[in-house]
C-alpha cells in the first residue's frame, strides 16, 4: 500500500513540473467559454446554448476550441467559473443566466482584452455585450393559435417565476388569444421553479382539471406537454422541439436557437470587429423559431404561418396598441408599439388575467 | 474470507494523522484508474484536480472564498452534533441571516460608515439565530424533532428571501429584475488587497479558534460533550439538556447567519435568489468529516473546497463532466470516512472456519 | 373528469414517491439507522428504471432495475456504515452527491428522449364506475405497492418476531447483540430494503409520474421523504398521513393559484412545510407516544466485540 502512495505521490509531483500552463500564442484557436447555469443534461434552457457551441465548433472546426462549465451557481461561484475561463485563455465567453451578471462584469473588469457576452442581462461595458431573444414574438403566435383550438375558451399557463421574461411571455400569449377571442381566459400557475418535473406535471394537471384544454409553459421540462398528451389536450413546447414527448399534443414549439448569433459573434472575434453592443432578436434574427405546425387544421396553420411571416418582417409588433392593463387602465395607445424599455421590465399583466403579481 | 473489525484499546495517534494521506492515497490510486479508463492521461488529470486549485495565488483566494463559509457554518454544527442536537437547516439559518443582514443597504442605502458593517454583520447573526430559535423552541416545548422542523424552514427560508428579492426589495433601477441593489463602501467587507479573499475568511479563523478553546478548555465545552455522549450522567451533573438545545441552535445558527450575510456582503456585492449553492448541507459533511472537532472541520472545509475547484478546472481543462467531477468527490468522501474507521479499529480479514 | 376526481387524483401521483421512499426509510431508521442518502439512492433508481425500460421496451423491467439499483447504492452505504464503522450522517450525505453525480453519468445519452409509461392498471368494469373507479381502481401497480408496504410494515413491525427484532436492534443494540441477535445483519437487511423502496419511488418518477429522464429530476424528493419519517414518529400507518397531507397541500396551493385568489405563489409553496412541522408539533405534545416509537440508537454506529 505504502509504495503505491509514494508511487501516486511521485506521479502528482513530476506532473506539476511537466504540465505547467503555457500561455496562448496567436498560432493558437480562439478558445471560447460557456458558463452554464443547469446541467445541459436538462434538455431546455442551458441545453439549447449547448447546441449554439457545438454549432460553433461545427461552423469553424479547427480555427475554435469551445469550453464550459455547467450548473455553475448564481454568485460567487459563477465569478470563480468565469475568471478560470478568462486565465485559461478563453478569448470569448458567453455567460448565459441573468444571475451572472454582475460576475460577468466584474471578471470582464480584470481582462478588458477578453470579450464577454451576457445573456438576457441589461449592463454593458466596452467589452461586455449582452443578448436575449424576443421570445413574446413566439407567444403571440402560440396565443392564436390556441384561442382557435380551444373549445372552452380556456388555457393553462404553467410559469417560472414572476420576472419580466415570463410576464412579458403571458401577456404576448394572452394579446395573441384574445385577437381571435377577445373573451378567452388564462390561468397561471407559479411553481417557483424553472425545472422540477414533478411540480410542472402536477400544475399541468391541475390546469387541466379546471377546464383548461390548452397547456402553455414557461419552465424547462417536457412533463406538462406530457401531461396534455396523456389527458387528450393539446399545449406547446418550450425551447427546443418537444414532438418527441406528446405526438399527438404538441401544435408548435417555441425553439430558442442561438447558433446565428454565436457563430455571427465569434466570427466578429476571429476577425477583429468584435464591438460591445445590446441585441434583442427575435424571429427576425432567426433566434426564435416556431417548430412544425402540427396537430391542426390547414386554416389554423395559415393564420399562424401568416402571423409568423408579419412578424419576423418587421410589418406586425405584438404589443400594438390599444393595450388596456389588468385594471383597466390604458398601457398603450391605438397604433402605438410599446416601448422596448417598458418590454425590459414588465411587470404589469394585461386586461383578462386573474392572477396577481407581487409588487 | 470475512472483513471484522476490532475495536483498539485507545484511539490510535498514528492513524488520526495517517488516515487523511491515506484516503488520498487511495483517492489518488482510484482517480487514476478512472482516468485512464476514460482515455486520460492519469498524472495530468490528477495534478489538475488537486494541485491546480493550490499552485496559484489567485485559485488559492477563491478557495479561501470557498471554504470561508463551509467552516464557519461547519464549526458551529461541529458544536450542535458533539451535543446531539441535529440542526439540519444551516442551510435556511444562512438564508435568513443574509436577509436580515441585507435590510440595512437596501432600506437605507445613503447609510455609509463603519457602524454599518458592524450592524449587518450582528443582523446577519441574529437573523440566522432567530431562525435556528424556532426549532430550539418547538423542541424544547414541545418536544418536536428537529431534524423536520429545521430542515422544513429551509425551504419556507428559500421562499420568504425569493419573495423579498423579487418583490419590494428589487433594485428600482434594474427593470424589475429579481436582484437588489449593489451594495457600496461600508456596506461590503473590506478584502485582502485588491483580491477576493473576504473579512469572512477571518471570523471563519476566529470562530475555529474560540470554538476550539471553548471545546477543550472550558466548563461548557466539557457540558457539550457530556450531554452528547452521556445524557443522563449530564442530568445528574445538573446540566440542563434543554438549555444545551438552545445553546447548540443559537451557536450554529448563528454562525450560520454570519456566514449568508458575509456571502452576500463579500463575494456576492448584491441579494439575489441564489444566496448559497448549499452551504448549509455540504458543511454537515464539513462537520463531520472535520470529526467534530473545530481545528479538523478547519482542514475539512479547505479540502472540499479543493474538490470543489479541482472538479471545476477539470471541467474546463480536461473536458469531463461535472458529473464525472461529482462521482469523483463522492469516492473520495467514501474514502476518508472509511479510512478514518482505522483510528479506533483495526480491521481483519478472516479466512472462514474449515472442518 | 370531474374537478374533485382530478384533483385527487392528481395528489395520490404527488404523494406515492414521498410515500414508497419514505416508509423504506422508516425500517431502515427502526433499526437504528439514519441514511441521510435517499435522495441519492432515488435519483439513481429514477435513471436505472428509465434506462432499462426505454432498452428493453418494459416498464415493469425498468421498476426492477430501479429497485435493484436502489439497493446497489444501499449496500455501498451497509458496507460503509456497518461493514466499516464509518459515520451514517457523512456517508449518507456523500451518497447522495455520489448517486446526483452518478445518475447524471449513467443518464447522459438518455436525455432527452421520450420514456415508456408503465400504464395504470384499470381494472376492467370497476375502473369504470363513476368517480370512485379510477380512483380506487384505475392506479399504476405501484400506487397499490405503496400502500401494499404501508400495511406490511405496519404488520411486520408491531406483529411479528422480525419486527420485534428490528426494533430491539435499534432500540438498544448492545442487548440485542447479547440476546444473540445478529446486529449487522438485521441492519444490513433493513438498508437493503430501504435502498429498494428509495429505488421504487425514483423508478415512479421517471416511468409513472413523469416518464422522461432529466439530472437531478428528484428535486429534493428525498429530503421530503426523510423528513415524513421523522413526522410520523416512526409509525408506519402516520407515514401515509404525512405523505397524502404534504402532497395535498401542495397540491391544494397549485389550485389556488388557478382559482386566482391573489394570495403570492411563495406564500402557498411553503404552506405543506409549514403544516407539516404545525402537525407534528400537535403530534409531539404527546411526548411518551413518541418517545416509545423513537429508536433510541438511531444514527449511532456498533460494532460487535468479539
Amino acid at each position: 500500500m505504502r509504495t503505491l502512495f509514494k508511487l501516486a505521490v511521485t506521479a502528482a509531483m513530476l506532473a506539476a513540473g511537466a504540465f505547467a500552463a503555457t500561455p496562448a500564442s496567436a498560432a493558437d484557436p480562439l478558445k471560447v467559454g460557456f458558463i452554464y447555469v443547469g446541467p445541459i443534461g436538462d434538455h431546455g434552457w442551458s441545453y439549447q446554448h449547448d447546441q449554439g457551441r457545438l454549432a460553433i465548433e461545427k461552423e469553424f472546426g479547427d480555427k475554435v476550441e469551445t469550453v464550459y462549465v455547467e450548473k455553475v451557481a448564481e454568485g460567487p461561484d459563477a465569478e470563480r467559473a468565469i475568471t478560470r475561463l478568462a486565465r485559461q485563455g478563453a478569448g470569448l465567453i458567453f455567460t448565459t443566466s441573468f444571475g451572472f451578471m454582475e460576475q460577468t462584469l466584474a471578471v470582464a473588469k480584470k481582462f478588458p482584452e477578453i470579450k464577454f457576452e451576457h445573456a438576457t442581462g441589461y449592463k454593458q461595458a466596452d467589452n461586455v455585450a449582452t443578448y436575449s431573444a424576443r421570445f413574446y414574438e413566439g407567444r403571440y403566435v402560440i396565443g392564436q393559435i390556441a384561442a382557435r383550438m380551444s373549445k372552452s375558451g380556456v388555457a393553462g399557463y404553467v410559469a417560472s417565476f414572476p420576472i419580466p421574461e415570463v410576464v412579458r411571455g403571458i401577456n404576448a400569449f394572452l394579446l395573441g388569444a384574445q385577437s381571435i377571442n377577445p373573451d378567452f381566459k388564462l390561468m397561471v400557475v407559479w411553481v417557483n421553479s424553472w425545472f422540477d418535473p414533478g411540480k410542472e406535471a402536477d400544475a399541468a394537471k391541475v390546469l387541466i382539471g379546471q377546464g383548461a384544454d390548452i397547456i402553455t409553459q414557461h419552465t424547462d421540462s417536457t412533463a406538462p406537454l406530457q401531461i396534455a398528451e396523456e389527458q387528450g389536450v393539446t399545449g406547446f413546447g418550450q425551447a427546443s422541439d418537444m414532438i418527441k414527448f406528446a405526438p399527438k399534443a404538441q401544435l408548435t414549439a417555441i425553439i430558442d436557437d442561438w447558433s446565428a448569433y454565436y457563430i455571427e459573434r465569434t466570427k466578429a472575434v476571429l476577425d477583429g470587429t468584435w464591438t460591445s453592443g445590446d441585441v434583442w432578436g427575435g424571429m427576425g434574427a432567426e433566434m426564435v423559431v416556431m417548430a412544425d405546425y402540427t396537430n391542426m387544421p390547414d386554416d389554423v396553420k395559415a393564420m399562424a404561418e401568416e402571423t409568423e411571416a408579419k412578424i419576423t418582417s418587421g410589418e406586425f409588433h405584438p404589443f400594438t396598441g390599444p393595450i388596456y392593463k389588468q385594471d383597466g387602465t390604458l398601457a398603450v395607445e391605438e397604433g402605438k408599439v410599446l416601448d422596448d424599455g417598458t418590454l425590459l421590465g414588465m411587470n404589469w399583466y394585461v386586461q383578462g388575467i386573474d392572477d396577481s403579481l407581487p409588487q | 474470507m470475512r472483513l471484522v473489525l476490532e475495536r483498539r484499546a485507545e484511539r490510535s495517534k498514528l492513524m488520526t494523522w495517517l488516515s487523511p494521506l491515506l484516503a488520498v492515497g487511495l483517492t489518488l490510486v482510484t482517480g487514476a484508474v478512472i482516468f485512464s479508463l476514460m482515455g486520460l492521461d492519469p498524472a495530468r488529470a490528477l495534478y489538475v484536480y488537486f494541485l491546480e486549485p493550490v499552485l496559484w495565488w489567485w485559485s488559492l483566494e477563491e478557495l479561501v472564498v470557498k471554504a470561508a463559509p463551509l467552516v464557519l457554518i461547519g464549526v458551529g454544527l461541529a458544536v450542535c452534533f458533539r451535543a446531539n442536537v441535529w440542526n439540519i437547516g444551516a442551510e435556511g439559518q444562512l438564508t435568513m441571516g443574509a436577509l436580515f443582514g441585507s435590510a440595512l443597504p437596501i432600506l437605507w442605502h445613503e447609510f455609509q460608515s463603519f457602524p454599518v458593517m458592524v450592524l449587518m454583520l450582528a443582523l446577519g447573526a441574529l437573523g440566522g439565530a432567530l431562525y435556528a430559535a424556532i426549532p430550539a423552541f418547538l423542541r424544547t416545548r414541545f418536544g418536536t424533532n428537529e431534524i423536520l422542523t429545521s430542515l422544513m424552514l429551509v425551504y419556507v427560508a428559500q421562499l420568504i428571501a425569493d419573495w423579498f428579492i423579487r418583490g419590494p426589495w428589487r433594485d428600482p433601477a434594474g427593470f424589475n429584475f429579481p436582484k437588489s441593489v449593489q451594495f457600496e463602501g461600508w456596506q461590503l467587507l473590506p478584502t485582502l488587497g485588491d483580491g477576493r479573499i473576504h473579512l469572512g475568511a477571518g471570523l471563519a479563523l476566529v470562530a475555529v479558534a474560540v470554538l476550539y478553546v471553548v471545546m477543550s478548555r472550558t466548563l461548557k465545552g466539557f457540558e457539550v460533550r457530556v450531554v452528547g455522549t452521556a445524557p443522563r450522567a449530564g442530568t445528574f451533573a445538573g446540566f440542563s439538556s434543554k438549555r444545551m438545545v438552545w445553546f447548540c441552535l443559537l451557536l450554529s445558527g448563528g454562525l450560520a447567519g454570519l456566514a449568508g450575510i458575509c456571502e452576500v456582503a463579500g463575494p456576492s456585492g448584491h441579494l439575489q435568489p441564489a444566496i448559497s449553492p448549499g452551504y448549509g448541507f455540504t458543511a454537515i459533511i464539513v462537520a463531520f468529516l472535520g470529526r467534530l472537532n473545530p481545528v479538523g472541520v478547519l482542514v475539512a472545509g479547505v479540502m472540499l473546497g479543493i474538490s470543489y475547484l479541482g472538479g471545476e478546472a477539470a471541467q474546463i481543462d480536461l473536458g469531463i463532466s461535472d458529473k464525472t467531477a461529482q462521482v469523483f468527490q463522492g469516492i473520495l468522501l467514501f474514502f476518508i470516512l472509511a479510512c478514518d474507521t482505522l483510528i479506533l479499529y483495526r480491521i481483519r480479514l478472516l479466512r472462514p472456519h474449515t472442518a | 373528469m370531474t374537478g374533485l376526481e382530478a384533483v385527487i387524483l392528481t395528489i395520490i401521483t404527488a404523494s406515492t414517491p414521498l410515500l414508497l421512499a419514505a416508509i423504506g426509510e422508516l425500517v431502515v431508521e427502526r433499526s437504528g439507522v439514519l441514511n441521510l442518502g435517499v435522495e441519492g439512492m432515488m435519483v439513481v433508481g429514477a435513471v436505472c428504471g428509465f434506462a432499462t425500460a426505454y432498452t428493453t421496451g418494459s416498464p415493469y423491467l425498468g421498476v426492477l432495475a430501479g429497485v435493484l439499483a436502489g439497493m446497489g447504492m444501499a449496500l455501498l452505504f451497509g458496507f460503509l456504515t456497518q461493514s466499516l464503522a464509518t459515520n451514517q450522517v457523512a456517508s449518507g450525505l456523500a451518497l447522495t452527491l455520489l448517486g446526483l453525480g452518478l445518475s447524471g453519468v449513467i443518464g447522459e445519452s438518455f436525455t432527452g428522449l421520450p420514456g415508456v409509461k408503465l400504464q395504470p392498471l384499470d381494472i376492467p368494469v370497476l375502473s369504470d364506475i363513476p368517480f370512485l373507479g379510477p380512483i380506487l381502481f384505475g392506479q399504476d401497480v405501484l400506487v397499490y405497492t405503496s400502500f401494499a408496504l404501508v400495511f406490511a410494515v405496519s404488520y411486520t413491525m408491531s406483529r411479528t418476531r422480525t419486527g420485534l427484532v428490528i426494533r430491539a436492534v435499534g432500540d438498544n443494540h448492545h442487548s440485542a447483540h447479547a440476546l444473540g441477535y445478529n446486529v449487522i445483519a438485521v441492519r444490513y437487511g433493513c438498508i437493503l430494503f430501504g435502498g429498494a423502496c428509495a429505488g421504487l419511488a425514483g423508478a415512479y418518477l421517471s416511468l409513472a409520474y413523469t416518464p422522461q429522464w432529466v439530472e437531478n429530476m428528484t428535486s429534493g424528493r428525498g429530503w421530503i421523504a426523510l423528513a415524513l419519517v421523522v413526522f410520523a414518529t416512526w409509525i408506519a400507518r402516520r407515514v401515509l398521513i404525512g405523505a397524502y397531507l404534504f402532497g395535498a397541500v401542495w397540491i391544494m396551493g397549485l389550485y389556488a393559484q388557478a382559482l386566482g385568489i391573489g394570495i403570492p405563489s411563495q406564500v402557498l409553496s411553503s404552506f405543506p412545510y409549514l403544516i407539516t412541522i404545525l402537525v407534528l408539533v400537535l403530534i409531539s405534545r404527546n411526548r411518551t407516544l413518541t418517545k416509545i416509537n423513537t429508536p433510541a440508537c438511531i444514527g449511532q454506529t456498533f460494532v460487535p466485540d468479539r
